[in-house]
């Protein structure tokens, strides 16, 4: 076995590698660039060698660079992780020349597979069904219109070299081809170094299932069965899970050996990835191969048992696979919530800063129910601009489908993170959204439910009741300790009292409270009571509460006569006032906010790559007024509503701050 | 007998209805409660003990002795906050506009009066069209009698202004002179002329929301403290504040039970200053971290932002925080930040509320607007105001104290109590490349050469050792324990007491 590896990567995947080095006794090497000096996979590393200034194309993708790291640590084997080198080949070429082993497929492979055109040529020649689109490289835009018009709208346009959504968009007429077409290719330029570009149909309500293949370099290769990664948005997974809710065993069974003939008729050894398209009626499609291991893995090892980065290193030892296709038995279910540094309330837009507070749910490994979170961030580190904004995966396993959603909403709840926006509240609402819930899903689902983006969520009645009996006993325990302030006037001590009106969400509960030793009873105007529990003291930031023997977890913030409560996807002012005071507070009048519609305000912190319009340009309804570029993605602001652009506040170059006016409409 | 009881109630009942109820339908559609249901808002259920329910005026001018309602447009009295005793006059609108005749000066006299004699502080409520010009000179009279009971009860007990409707004229000088002001967006201003003032004078065209609403004086004028959305926020929030003063200068801040272990340890802060020294950060994350239960009472918050001053509390005390924001304009002193802060430190002072500076300052902002509007004068304010504070006080640098800045920002040299700095900061008379420019003039060319002279002159100078050896730095502690160590610092001073030379009062730049 190698004494040492270098891991050519860095975030989470690092971190994830380094662990099953460690409990295989193997030393570990990190890389990092300067902007992750102080970043968690270095800590974790043996030892770690920087390479070069933050963006990736300078360091983490610099396969020099990596190389001169690989040679001054004595690395005998290099782990690249996903994204970044791990399906270059030339990367692994080099690797070979300096007798370095690769713990990935061989060249051969990844040649073949690494290339969207040339892997599809392969799958046909294999007999595998693929999805009906244009292989040859695509010149210019006019080219790419005019192809997307023989293969029909709408088509995908997809980086050569991309991946995990980068340099991929989806047209529906020329003018989105047209535009697709340049921005796909700027993003493939500066993501990859390679801006290639080529395009196929898009199948419509498709399934993304992918199968999980692992083979040796002798011959041996088996499936591990499926993933299902449907939840995504913008070709960006966000939500994955095994076993798919929808195949049949004999879907799974056809999929898995077709995955299997393709990995072997290209010589493959090691983890690998087989993606299909499945549509409605359980026609699969192969989609693409990606020769290398897949963020989404955990879900896999959750209910296979196998260390699928355990098994890579064996592999690339040269090791024959342990595990016939006989062994391999999926156990239960495994869901997987990928926290990204995104703000869901913007349109998703990338959010980068200090993570100020971040603090997982504990993790888990019973034999009821498992939660593992895989990260590579700590409370005080940094999300910057330069790489992937994926901050975590958290998964649950449980031994069904219902149980392991019902255990990852407890973990979303339990998960704190602040200083920057994420997608917390977005993950819990589609945990609970009765499609998810029911298994009914395509990769149209976030699209189609939440089209105009995700504002919060309502939470249904009962709910509401549960967080009024536990904010009100809170809010009750806080007003005592106020009163408990020293310089009391003795015997004209304020009397804390038992009557509180809450309001949340619109909704106004009269409750009385009395409480006990144990915990508090909390009756509601129409007799229903409520039993609340709970060692939550003022400052606490999480409320851990029994509420009628049933746990509730709240994110609780201070505000004004209340709190702030974040709970289940919602985020809201709670208010818990005496009756006097509410009745008080019924007669203040509700502001409007200051109108900002005629107005372009900026997303996020980001570049103004492009401003497309002047000053006295007539704009229509979707048009694209500029381009800002964060965390190295290009993203089009559009004209909400036909309009004339009468002034215009920031040009190309400029660096802007969120909600920064960009440009006014009169 | 029985009548006379009757009567009793029926008397109240009319005082309390005030300009009647048409009025108070009025005052509420303009989003705004009355005199008595901010009181209600403001004190302890139950709590409120009213006083000269039944003053009248005695203007006899104009037909004034028609209208003679009960209270005179004011109500006072004292509650409780939490059970801790405070003085309250709250103006009534609805009652000839809330206009000041001598009687209603009177009865607001008479409860500052009480709270100087009981040491309890005075909460103003202030909603009123101004002098009652029926009254004229006896009115102006009113409101000087209560200008100089603001002056001599300054230092003695806290006084609160929370302004809820027009402030205008002579009637802005007695919150001006209390010790903070609160204002409600849309449905307060405060100005010493009107719009229709100005414009006549200056030709201006003005509104008042913009002359004199929340906005401005938070903002612009820094006259007011802080703004909030509506009367139950702002009498909330008053409450909130009143739990962090003492009662009086007689007494000690209040204490409270508190949640908060004082030796936790915060990792996240070892990585709070970025590498980058030009890098900004955000120093209200480590205010956060220090306090209790995260729980900071912000003042000045929108003004001059660069400097931040607030309450919090450590082990259940209060604690009055300045703190140097890298943020905005990098944390430099200027004439606003050094005014802000030097006020607020002065007022710690008077209370015995002891201090906590947490620095990271580049210098004073340089330019002519600072030097032209006397940035040497302002400055000195807050050097002044440190010097001269003789309260706990504990000062953690977290990276910059350059220059005059650094003495300014309560250092060893003005008397700090305990001096720490985090192994990030950087004592030194300024930075690295002004210092090696200054001191290598000769080599001002040679880029090369500067470039050696500066990495030197930090290996050198930018860090906390060179001021440690000289004791100007009690200890260089880690980040993560700040909150421990400071906790501590301050138990260990529970008992200080200075002797300062006898003098009438000092003469602070004003």
């Amino acid at each position: 076995m190698f004494n040492k590896i270098l891991i050519a990567n860095r975030g989470e995947i690092a971190c994830r590698v380094i662990k099953t080095a460690r409990k295989m006794g193997i030393a570990t090497v990190a890389i990092y660039s300067d902007a992750d000096k102080n970043a968690l996979h270095v800590k974790m590393a043996d030892e770690a060698i920087h390479i070069g200034p933050p963006p990736a194309n300078q360091s983490y993708i610099v396969i020099d660079k990596v190389m001169d790291a690989i040679k001054a640590s004595g690395a005998e084997a290099v782990h690249p992780g996903y994204g970044f080198l791990s399906e270059n080949a030339r990367f692994a070429e080099a690797l070979s020349a300096a007798g370095v082993a690769f713990i990935g497929p061989p060249v051969g492979a990844i040649e073949k597979m690494g290339d969207k055109i040339t892997s599809k040529k392969i799958a046909q020649e294999a007999g595998v069904s693929t999805v009906p689109g244009y292989m040859g490289l695509i010149a210019d835009a006019d080219e790419a219109v005019k192809i997307s018009g023989q293969i029909g709208y709408p088509v995908m346009i997809k980086a050569s070299a991309g991946g995990g959504g980068k340099g991929m968009r989806i047209a529906w007429d020329d003018a989105e081809a047209r535009e697709g077409f340049q921005s796909s290719k700027n993003e493939a330029a500066s993501s990859f170094g390679d801006d290639r570009i080529f395009i196929e149909k898009f199948v419509t309500q498709p399934r993304h299932i992918e199968i999980q293949v692992l083979c040796d370099a002798h011959g041996n290769g088996i499936y591990l069965g499926e993933r299902e990664c449907s939840i995504q948005r913008r070709n960006q997974k966000v939500v994955e899970e095994a076993p798919s809710p929808f195949l049949d065993e004999e879907t799974r069974r056809a999929m898995g050996q077709q995955a299997v003939a393709l990995a072997q008729a290209v010589d493959y050894a090691s983890a690998g990835t087989v993606e299909f398209i499945v549509d409605g009626d359980k026609n699969f499609y192969f989609l693409e191969m990606n020769t290398r291991l897949q963020v989404e893995h955990p879900v896999t090892e959750l209910i296979t048992g196998v260390d699928l980065v355990e098994q890579m290193i064996r592999v690339a030892n040269g090791e024959p696979l342990s595990i016939t296709q006989e062994d391999v038995q999926l156990n239960g279910w495994a869901i997987e919530n990928r926290l990204y540094a995104e703000d869901p309330y913007r349109g998703f837009l990338p959010s980068i800063g200090r993570l100020t507070r971040y603090r997982p749910p504990a993790e888990v490994a019973e034999a009821d129910h498992v939660v593992r979170n895989d990260t590579g961030v700590f409370e005080g580190g940094e999300i910057s601009m330069y790489y992937d904004p994926m901050i975590a995966k958290l998964c649950t396993w449980a031994p069904t489908r219902g149980e392991a959603i019902e255990r990852m909403r407890v973990a979303l709840d339990r998960f704190e993170v602040e200083g920057i926006g994420h997608n917390l509240p977005f993950l819990a609402a589609v945990m609970d959204h009765p499609k998810f819930v029911s298994g009914d899903i395509t990769t149209a689902f976030i699209a189609e439910e939440y089209p105009d983006g995700f504002h919060g969520v309502a939470l249904p009645e009962p709910e509401l009741r549960r967080i009024a009996a536990a904010t009100a006993a809170m809010h009750r325990v806080a007003e005592i300790r106020r009163a408990r302030v020293s310089g009391r006037m003795d015997n004209h001590e304020r009397k804390v009292g038992r009557d509180w009106v809450v309001t949340l969400q619109g909704v106004r509960y009269d409750v009385t409270i009395d409480a006990d030793t144990a915990g508090s009873t909390v009756t509601f105007a129409d007799g229903a009571t409520h039993r609340v529990a709970s060692a939550w003291t003022p400052g606490d930031q999480l409320a851990v509460i029994e509420l009628d023997g049933a746990p509730l977890v709240l994110k609780v913030g201070k505000i004004t006569s209340g709190f702030r409560i974040r709970s289940r996807g919602a985020d809201m002012p709670v208010h818990v006032r005496t009756p006097r005071q509410a009745q008080l507070a019924e007669l203040m009048p509700e502001k409007q906010a200051a109108d900002t519609s005629k107005m372009l305000l900026c997303p996020m912190p980001g570049l103004i790559v492009k401003v497309n319009v002047e000053v006295g340009d007539e704009v229509q309804e979707g048009q694209a007024l500029c381009t800002v570029e964060a965390m190295k993605m290009e993203n089009i602001l559009r004209a909400e509503r036909k309009g004339v652009v009468s002034r215009i506040n920031a040009g190309a170059g400029d660096s802007l701050a969120v909600d920064d006016v960009i440009m006014e409409f009169e | 007998m029985k009548d006379i009881l009757a009567e009793l109630e029926d008397r109240r009942e009319t005082a309390r209805l005030g300009g009647g109820q048409p009025r108070i339908d009025a005052q509420h559609g303009r989003g705004k409660l009355t005199a008595r249901e901010r009181i209600d808002l403001l004190v302890d259920e139950g709590s409120f003990e009213e006083f000269d329910m039944f003053v009248t005026h005695r203007c006899t001018d104009f037909g004034m002795e028609q209208q003679k309602p009960a209270g005179d447009g004011v109500v006072t009295g004292w509650g409780t906050i939490n059970g801790r005793q405070v003085y309250v006059f709250s103006q009534d609108f609805t009652v000839l506009g809330g206009s000041v005749s001598a009687t209603h000066a009177k009865k607001i006299c008479k409860i500052m009066d009480m709270a100087v004699q009981n040491g309890a502080p005075v909460i103003g409520i202030n909603d009123s069209g101004g002098a009652r010009i029926q009254e004229g000179v006896d009115s102006l009279a009113g409101y000087g009698d209560v200008f100089q009971r603001n002056i001599m009860a300054s230092g003695v007990v806290p006084q609160i202004s929370v302004i809820m409707g027009p402030c205008a004229g002579g009637a802005v000088y007695s919150p001006a002179m209390t010790d903070f002001i609160f204002m409600v967006r849309d449905s307060s201003y405060m100005f010493v002329t009107g719009p229709d003032v100005v414009k006549t004078v200056t030709n201006e065209q003005v509104t008042a929301e913009e002359l004199g609403g929340a906005g401005t004086h938070t903002r612009k004028s820094s006259v007011a403290d802080a703004a909030f959305e509506n009367d139950v926020e702002a009498l909330a929030e008053v409450r909130r504040l009143v739990d962090f003063l003492p009662a009086s200068n007689r007494e000690k801040p209040p204490v409270r039970p508190f949640f908060d272990d004082p030796a936790r340890i915060e990792d996240s802060l070892d990585t709070l200053v970025p590498e980058n020294p030009n890098m900004p950060y955000d120093m209200k994350e480590l205010i956060l971290k220090l306090a209790d239960e995260a729980d900071f009472y912000e003042i000045q918050g929108e003004f001059a932002k660069n400097i931040i001053t607030g309450f919090i509390r450590l082990e259940g005390q209060t604690v009055g925080v300045v703190a140097n924001q890298p943020m905005v304009l990098a944390g430099c002193l200027d004439i606003d930040s050094a005014r802000k802060a030097a006020r607020f430190v002065r007022f710690c002072d008077c209370f015995e509320i002891p201090l906590l500076t947490l620095v990271d300052v580049p210098g004073f902002l340089p330019g002519t607007t600072q030097e032209y509007n006397g940035v040497i004068k302002h400055g000195a304010k807050l050097l002044f105001a440190y010097g001269e504070a003789t309260v706990p006080k504990i000062t953690v640098i977290t990276r910059k104290a350059y220059g005059g800045a650094y003495v300014v920002m309560s250092s060893k040299h003005l008397q700090g109590d305990i001096n720490y700095a985090w192994p990030t900061s950087e004592i030194a008379v300024m930075g690295a490349k002004g210092a090696t420019e200054i001191i290598h003039r000769a080599d001002l060319k040679d880029p090369e050469k500067l470039a050696r002279h500066t990495a030197d002159y930090e290996a050198r100078f930018a860090n906390p050792f060179v001021a440690a050896e000289r004791g100007f730095i009690d200890e260089v502690i880690q980040p993560h324990s700040t909150r421990k160590r400071v906790a501590r610092a301050f138990a260990s001073l529970r008992a200080k007491r200075v002797q300062m030379p006898w003098k009438k009062h000092d003469n602070i730049p004003l």
